[in-house]
């Protein structure tokens, strides 16, 4: 069984050096083919892992090798396989084995094929590490070593220009990636904090250690520990206020966006949170800021996808809003449930942002669904999987986002928060309507691409082949709520809803089910024939302050990006340059002016600098004298 | 009383015969009184009973480095006295006083007599020489060979620097050739 | 009674006009009795402090420096002549051709 937790760890890692040593080469398909296979020898592992789990119910530990051994600082490169990371290790092996699949097809025609490989498979090598370590500094590693990898990715088409901000919110790749690095550089310091925190206090990072010892830790210092820990989940599931970065990150490959900034990456900061739960179960109003930040930027998010014409943005808003429902679940204390809502996002995200990579193809890149319209006829299969992913996201019986969403709501309600309950079903309509607008607004209707030229074709066969383990996860995942409750309350600890919410569990069910109804129906009437725009409402108050994200990114810019660049360069002119360069060329000009005063020694003529020496000799003896008299 | 005559006898016959050798303006001078003062060095050796130590500064130094220096001089024109722009004398003497000064003042100062100890102690029963060829060849037997395969290359050293274009002998060359050589 | 400070004394001064000879003439050949003279100053001190403190290591290190001592003068006699044959003299202020 070891061995196999290292193979499922190791096998990305070798896949990322095997692209990476073809990276300055041109496209090779056997590189991606490659690639993929190993991927899915990580994710065989993985799921064998998992069933050896189910059966005997014993975690794995090993010890890879001592890492820092300094004083009475102990980490060593350890990983464990309980129920929470095999859960996590499934969900991304299996996505990233199918997006390797799709991206062969997907990156068919990028010159940079080889490199794209490498990165991500790097990327699920972090992941790994990030879910599979036994200690926060492992997870520290990880949570670094996918931030890295995002940077590389968002990023990945780097030679494409700035623009501005009009043409394209997200101004560059470049841009953007440096944004979504910044900003979760930001949060990283929170988390720093924290590990420091929990090292100051208990001694050790060692997970087991740090959770036994939490008994013995004032509140002050775990509420503030737990803050800061969750500062960092912010920052990497893009929570307000530093939920800017990810909508932007999709100026990155469509399967990138897929893998890492909707499945896997974003949900690290969930992950963190079940992970650490019981530091957060201890602190009660910490973990009710979670649940009301979640709740807020859940419809904080899907308030801005409701108007967005960018297919990739509107998928990304309706990403930073589930991760809001999954904090507000593990926030209120039902950790197995944002832990199940994860998966099951990821499965429809993933396969969501897959058919929206089709689409972005047969589309010649276009992704403005204003300009679509009709595809249903040129593109069946991924119309039924985009369909199948927004029924399930919508929450759709028995697809899987139903289960896993309805969850959350009840839970909600059964803490007794009725304002997050509401604000969660509101927003749960938000999210049917905006993901059929999208998904009428691209397959239905009239066939607008037709006036820009555009004669779109379905993906490749096996691409759509690749993308039916997601399809039927996306439907089926629902099923497995009460298996997988089983099996991970061995770990985490069990959340059961009261006797009066478990009776009114139909009625609640039903209004959720009611509201998202009516949310597609919405999007029904008003798209689904063709589409019509209405002058008034795109300018009135409230469609424009959607539209830029309530402004939030030029507020940035204003607030924050501008001052900053202005003080830095007052800083260059005067620190920097007069105080910082000023002492170091000073110790060059002395440095340089001592050489050329003293260059007349170098004479040429041996008798001088024997004399030279010998005084350098008398020099020396003088210092030992003096150093024997001071002894 | 014997030893302190001959201590200060040799002291100063040494020191005066090094001074002579330093300060000489002539070449013959120099080395004539070097080769004494070594053989009077090998008078010290003798007093403080380091008698194969003595015999072999006779050996190497009287007899084989003089000898060298003596062939040495052959090439060159030792009739004339050097004439050469030496540094300010009292200048010399402070520096090379102030080291020697120092390094005495640092063995005197700085041993601490209780703390040393013998490594490779005498013993009254052998004589100095059965002593040294004990110590010689067998706690110093690497060092000793590694020694004499150096002195070995040495002397191959000495013959291949100094025995090149040994064939053209100067008489051959012609005289213009060595008119130019002395004008520059 | 001569005691150990008085050849330790003497080996200084001997080490003296060594260093003050090796300063103050510009003879090559001059240079190199002088550092002869200093070995051999040191050599006095290693016997001396051997013979006192009942060590012959002090021999054998005084043993290993006349080794040295003559493999330098043959070596270094060897690149006098050579000197000596390319440039017609042994002064060093009229070999200074390293001038930086």
């Amino acid at each position: 069984m070891e061995s196999l937790v290292y193979i499922a760890l190791f096998a990305p890692l070798l896949s990322s050096l095997f692209a990476g040593s073809f990276a300055m080469t041109p496209k090779k398909q056997f590189v991606g083919v490659v690639s993929s296979f190993l991927l899915f020898i990580s994710f065989a592992a993985s799921a064998i892992l998992g069933y050896h789990l189910l059966v005997t119910n014993e975690p794995i530990h090993v010890k890879l090798m001592d890492w820092i051994a300094a004083g009475d600082l102990n980490i060593s490169f350890g990983f464990i396989v309980d129920h929470v990371s095999v859960t996590m290790m499934f969900v991304v092996t299996l996505i990233s084995t199918v997006v390797h699949v799709y991206s062969i097809g997907y990156m068919d025609h990028d010159k940079s094929f080889n490199r794209f490989f490498s990165y991500l498979s790097a990327f699920v090598f972090s992941m790994l590490i990030l879910v599979m370590s036994d200690n926060f500094a492992g997870l520290f590693i990880g949570w670094e070593g996918v931030g890295v990898c995002s940077w590389l990715l968002i990023g990945f088409w780097y030679h494409k220009a700035d623009v501005t901000r009009d043409i394209n919110p997200s101004i560059s790749p470049s841009w953007a990636a440096n944004e979504a690095f910044i900003m979760n550089r930001i949060a990283d310091l929170g988390m720093l904090v924290g590990l420091f925190i929990i090292y100051w206090n208990v001694g050790s990072l060692q997970y087991d250690v740090v959770f036994s010892a939490i008994p013995n830790m004032t509140q002050a210092v775990l509420t503030t520990a737990a803050m800061a820990l969750f500062i960092g989940a912010m920052g990497k599931s893009a929570q307000f206020p530093l939920h800017t970065w990810l909508t932007d990150a999709m100026e990155g490959p469509t399967p990138v966006s897929a893998l890492i900034h909707a499945a896997t990456m974003v949900t690290a900061g969930v992950f963190l949170v079940i992970r650490a739960n019981p530091i957060f179960a201890l602190t009660p109003e910490v973990s009710y800021f979670i649940a009301a930040l979640g709740t807020f930027v859940a419809f904080f998010a899907a308030s801005m996808a409701l108007v967005n014409r960018d297919l990739k943005r509107i998928i990304a808003f309706s990403t930073l809003s589930q991760l809001g429902y999954m904090f507000a679940a593990a926030g209120l204390g039902a950790y197995w449930i944002a832990l199940f809502h994860l998966g099951a996002h990821a499965f429809f995200k993933a396969l969501l942002f897959l058919g929206a990579g089709n689409v972005m193809h047969a589309m010649h890149d276009e992704l403005d669904i204003f300009k679509m319209g009709g595809l249903k006829k040129a593109m069946r299969g991924t119309y039924l999987y985009m369909g199948l992913a927004s029924l399930a996201l919508a929450g759709i019986p028995p697809l899987a986002g139903f289960f896993s969403k309805d969850a959350i709501i009840e839970t909600a309600f059964n803490e007794g928060s009725l304002i997050l309950w509401a604000t969660l079903v509101i927003t749960a309509g938000m999210t049917a309507f905006y993901s059929f607008r999208q998904v009428f607004l691209t397959f239905h209707g009239d066939e607008r691409y037709h006036e820009f030229g555009i004669h779109p074709h379905e993906m490749y066969k096996y691409v759509l082949v690749a993308m039916s383990p997601l399809a039927i996860l996306a439907v089926i995942a629902g099923f497995f709520k009460d298996g997988f409750n089983d099996f991970i309350i061995n770990l985490l600890p069990n959340y059961q809803m009261s006797e009066h919410t478990h009776h009114l569990a139909l009625y609640l069910g039903l209004i959720v089910l009611a509201v998202a109804v009516s949310g597609i129906l919405l999007a029904y009437i008003k798209y689904n024939k063709r589409l019509v725009r209405s002058e008034k409402t795109e300018n009135g108050f409230i469609y424009k302050l959607l539209a830029n994200q309530y402004y939030i990114p030029v507020l940035y810019e204003a607030v924050i990006s501008k001052p900053y660049a202005e003080l830095s360069k007052l800083m260059w002119k005067n620190v920097d340059m007069k105080i910082v360069d000023a002492t170091v060329d000073a110790i060059a000009k002395f440095l340089y002016r001592s050489g050329d005063k003293s260059r007349g020694m170098q004479s040429g003529n041996l008798s001088n600098y024997l004399n030279w020496m010998a005084i350098g000799a008398i020099a020396l003896l003088l210092v030992s004298i003096l150093s024997l008299i001071a002894a | 009383m014997f030893e302190q005559i001959a201590f200060y006898f040799f002291s100063v016959l040494t020191i005066g015969l090094f001074l002579v050798a330093v300060f000489s303006k002539n070449v013959l001078y120099a080395m004539t009184s070097l080769a004494s003062g070594m053989v009077v060095i090998a008078g010290f050796f003798f007093l403080v009973g380091a008698d194969f130590l003595g015999v072999v500064q006779l050996i190497v130094y009287v007899g084989a480095v003089m000898a060298l220096y003596a062939f040495g001089m052959m090439f060159f024109n030792v009739t004339k006295n050097l004439k050469e722009k030496t540094t300010s004398t009292g200048w010399v003497l402070i520096v090379g006083v102030t080291a020697a000064l120092l390094m005495t003042l640092m063995f005197l100062g700085a041993i601490n007599p209780d703390a040393i100890y013998a490594s490779l102690p005498m013993s009254d029963k052998m004589t100095n020489p059965e002593a040294v060829g004990m110590a010689l060849f067998t706690k110093y037997l690497v060092p000793f060979e590694v020694a004499a395969v150096m002195l070995l290359i040495a002397m191959i050293g000495g013959i291949v620097l100094a025995g090149k274009k040994m064939d053209t002998s100067l008489t051959d060359i012609k005289d213009e050739v060595l008119q130019l050589k002395d004008e520059e | 009674m001569i005691g150990l400070n008085h050849y330790l004394i003497l080996s200084g001064i001997l080490f003296a006009i060594g260093l003050i000879g090796v300063l103050r003439r510009r003879n090559l050949l001059m240079l190199f009795f002088s550092t002869e003279i200093m070995l051999n100053a040191a050599n006095v001190a290693f016997a001396a402090i051997s013979s006192f403190y009942h060590d012959l290591t002090g021999q054998m290190f005084a043993f290993f420096i006349v080794a040295i001592a003559a493999s330098e003068v043959a070596i270094g006699l060897g690149l006098l002549i050579l000197v000596y044959k390319k440039e017609n003299t042994l002064d060093l202020d009229d070999l200074a051709s390293m001038k930086g």
